[in-house]
């Protein structure tokens, strides 16, 4: 995955340096609160709001479950249709083939639709090491990589940023890659996106090359699908003489009518629009009009996998809205880079360990970054039941540190578990709480604790153990059981 | 009707009172009781942390104790959460298909206490009096895993002399979730924070809620604030009488705990 990820951190680690930045979780605040308040107002106004999250989940589980014939017919419908299919195992390879068309071209830089599949596999950078210069034309992306910051939300990539923060980086790098922002730029909304519309105009009229995802492709007839709010998209997708789009293989969907449940869902549960302002489709090459040659790569790094998994492979529906970063109360806290992937929330949570593997520090932690609150599910339009899913990754965790020299927690967990399990045991461990409680006596609660246990101390008083269990009450009272 | 009491093993040992409670508040009814000494742990803990194989014994066990009763109350949203939705994952994931089934089967007799006051036994008033100033934190597990909805305010409301205020923010969670609490401590520290916060806004005497994990994690913030607000598990509320409230007086603590 993306390079710039590499060596990071565990989360609560980086949760911690997040948490200490109080601008950062103001801005974090205010920006989830407000798209989740417009969230709800819209989906409270579709009748069938829950029938239209089942038809997703289902739409989506079929192609998961017949994923091999829907490629094998989005190839053949593409190819019809004018394109260049291209098929990549992994990010390198992907990478390696996007770079090589690009270079074929002869150009030395390339506009870029917002797209978080070639942010997860690091297109910018690889091409960056070729010598191509990859412009991000996503108001919210340029943002980022002018700030030479990592997008913070899969929707929202600069929502860490407030409109000062913002002033500053377009008065200080917009001039050295291109057009500067205007001398006297304040920080008001409209004179900021002026100041990007220039800078990006210039760069749409002068590049021969546009890189793009797909949040949709149609099996049945080869139509690639973006859905975007600025228009930066459809100019990518339409003057450029080539295009390559970049699309994970958990995006096709069979037919075009099935769009119809995705273009409901989507807007109301990512922007909190009833409808986002441009939709794009496109079908290979129409010769005169639009890019001619047109090559798509089809990236399965980690997809199978998941795929291989019974229980995770759900965390493939997802169509990239966000409405679960925005309802968790961990990411409004920590934001976004703590989870060391460009899927963020509680779906990268999900995400990141099954299309990366349990082995990094990061990705064994993610599992375990959620209180397991359950809004995330709730706001899903396609009914991931992300809660589930954490648990059952904390599971292979668990598993796959089996065996070896058994830590604390695990000793603990067993030992626990061999009390619990006969009653007896557990009654004689109670009568070890119930001498404690009798030792403490009337203080109502205990304050600082050493060792593991100042984890919970350090700013929380703990409660102090009763003289006498409900179960040494119940004896005594009721004489039995 | 003959029901079974699921103490939860938090509450058999830190907080007795509230399955005491429990037992008064159905006895008050008419109900009988029983307490089933075999009973240990649901294996929330256990499951919630990844340890799902640590918890099939204990699964196995309270589908062995529990299995037979019609009806079965726990004062815990998230204990029973845990039994409905997760006992039949671990037996399966476990490979073991017919405790599967079993477990599911046991656990649709499996009630949160305002589940069997409510729906089991259609009661809103249970005869309670608490003259004091209250919030409600709606748990998640009872929120969105049981979805209770507002059989608790429906709960609440009935009882005597209470001043029941609106807790802001109320559907966010308090950042306890079980082993979070310690794994991230610090953001689980943040959530809390938030909640206690809004806990002060409402000018409540006392927080109550129908877990006293989550208490545990919002009230040792609270008490480390000295912010002088207590919580109560629902169950206390309800159980309470004019008669307590009177004899509290007396004593000059009022349902101190």
């Amino acid at each position: 995955m993306s390079g710039t990820f590499i060596g990071m951190p565990a989360f609560p680690v980086a949760a911690r340096e997040a948490l200490d930045n109080a601008q950062q979780r103001r801005n974090l605040q205010h920006a989830t609160q407000t798209i989740r308040d417009k969230r709800a107002a819209v989906v409270d106004e579709v009748d069938r709001w829950e029938e239209l999250r089942v038809a997703g989940a289902a739409i989506k589980d079929h192609v998961l479950t017949h994923l091999d014939g829907y490629l094998v017919q989005l190839e053949e419908s593409l190819t019809r249709a004018g394109a260049t299919v291209h098929w990549a195992r992994d990010a390198e390879e992907a990478n390696r083939i996007v770079t090589a068309l690009a270079r074929e071209t002869g150009t030395d830089e390339v506009v870029k639709v917002k797209s978080m599949t070639t942010q997860e596999i690091g297109l910018n950078e690889a091409l960056e090491d070729a010598g191509i210069h990859a412009w991000e034309t996503d108001l919210a992306e340029l943002i980022v990589q002018l700030g030479r910051d990592r997008p913070s939300h899969i929707l929202v990539p600069a929502i860490h940023r407030n409109r000062a923060e913002i002033r500053e980086i377009f008065l200080r790098e917009m001039g050295k890659v291109g057009t500067p922002a205007p001398e006297g730029l304040t920080s008001a909304p409209h004179e900021l996106a002026e100041s990007a519309r220039r800078h990006l105009r210039e760069k749409f009229l002068r590049a021969k090359v546009a890189i793009s995802g797909a949040n949709f492709a149609v099996a049945e007839t080869g139509t690639l699908v973006v859905v975007e709010s600025e228009g930066n998209g459809r100019m990518c997708l339409t003057l450029p003489e080539t295009l390559i789009s970049v699309v994970g293989i958990e995006k096709v969907l069979p037919t075009v009518a099935d769009l119809d449940v995705f273009l409901k869902l989507l807007p109301r549960s990512s922007t909190g629009e009833r409808m986002n302002p441009y939709t794009s489709t496109w079908t290979g090459v129409t010769p005169g009009d639009g890019p001619q040659q047109v090559h798509v790569v089809l990236l399965d790094n980690g997809r199978s996998d998941a795929l291989a998994d019974h229980v995770g492979r759900q965390a493939l529906r997802c169509i990239r809205c966000s409405a679960c970063l925005n309802v968790c109360p961990v990411y409004e806290r920590v934001g976004g880079h703590a989870y060391g992937s460009v899927y963020p929330g509680p779906i990268g949570a999900v995400l990141n360990p099954q299309l990366r593997g349990t082995e990094s520090p990061v990705d064994k932690s993610l599992p375990y970054a959620s209180s397991l609150c359950g809004a995330c599910f709730d706001v899903c339009p396609v009914r991931i039941e992300i809660p589930d899913l954490l648990v059952h990754l904390r599971t292979r965790v668990v598993d796959e540190k089996r065996g070896g020299l058994p830590s604390g927690e695990q000793l603990a967990m067993k030992g626990a578990s061999w009390m619990f399990a006969e009653h007896t045991r557990w009654e004689r461990a109670q009568r070890g709480a119930e001498l404690g409680g009798r030792v403490l006596g009337k203080k109502d609660s205990i304050g600082r604790l050493p060792g593991p246990l100042s984890a919970w101390s350090d700013a929380r008083d703990a409660p102090i153990p009763p003289g006498e269990s409900f179960r040494t009450w119940w004896k005594r009272e009721r004489g039995q059981g | 009707m003959r029901v079974a009491l699921f103490a939860t093993c938090f509450n058999d040992t830190m907080w007795p009172q509230t399955p005491k409670a429990v037992v008064t508040v159905l006895e008050r009814l008419g109900v009988t009781v029983e307490f089933p000494l075999e009973q240990t742990c649901c294996g929330q803990m256990f499951t919630n942390t990844g340890y799902a194989r640590e918890a099939l014994p204990l699964v196995e066990r309270f589908a062995d104790v529990f299995g037979a009763y019609d009806a079965v109350v726990a004062p815990s949203g998230s204990c029973v959460g845990s039994i409905r939705h997760q006992h039949g994952t671990v037996a399966r994931g476990c490979a073991r298909p017919a405790l599967a089934e079993r477990a599911e089967a046991g656990a649709r007799n499996v009630y949160e206490l305002s589940e069997l006051l409510v729906d089991v036994l259609g009661v809103t008033d249970v005869g309670a009096t608490f003259p004091h100033r209250v919030t409600y934190h709606p748990t998640c597990h009872s929120l969105r895993m049981l979805r209770v909805a507002d059989k608790p305010l429906r709960l609440l409301r009935a009882v005597r002399g209470i001043d029941l205020v609106e807790l802001p923010g109320a559907d966010q969670c308090c950042g306890f979730g079980g082993t979070f609490a310690m794994k991230n401590a610090d953001t689980s520290v943040s959530m809390g924070s938030d909640k206690a916060r809004h806990v002060r806004e409402t000018e409540a005497e006392v927080l109550v809620a129908g877990d006293n994990s989550c208490l545990a994690h919002i009230g040792g913030l609270l008490h480390r604030q000295r912010a002088g607000v207590r919580v109560l598990h629902l169950a206390e509320v309800l159980a309470s009488t004019e008669r307590d409230f009177a004899a509290d007086q007396e004593l000059g603590a009022v349902a101190s705990r």
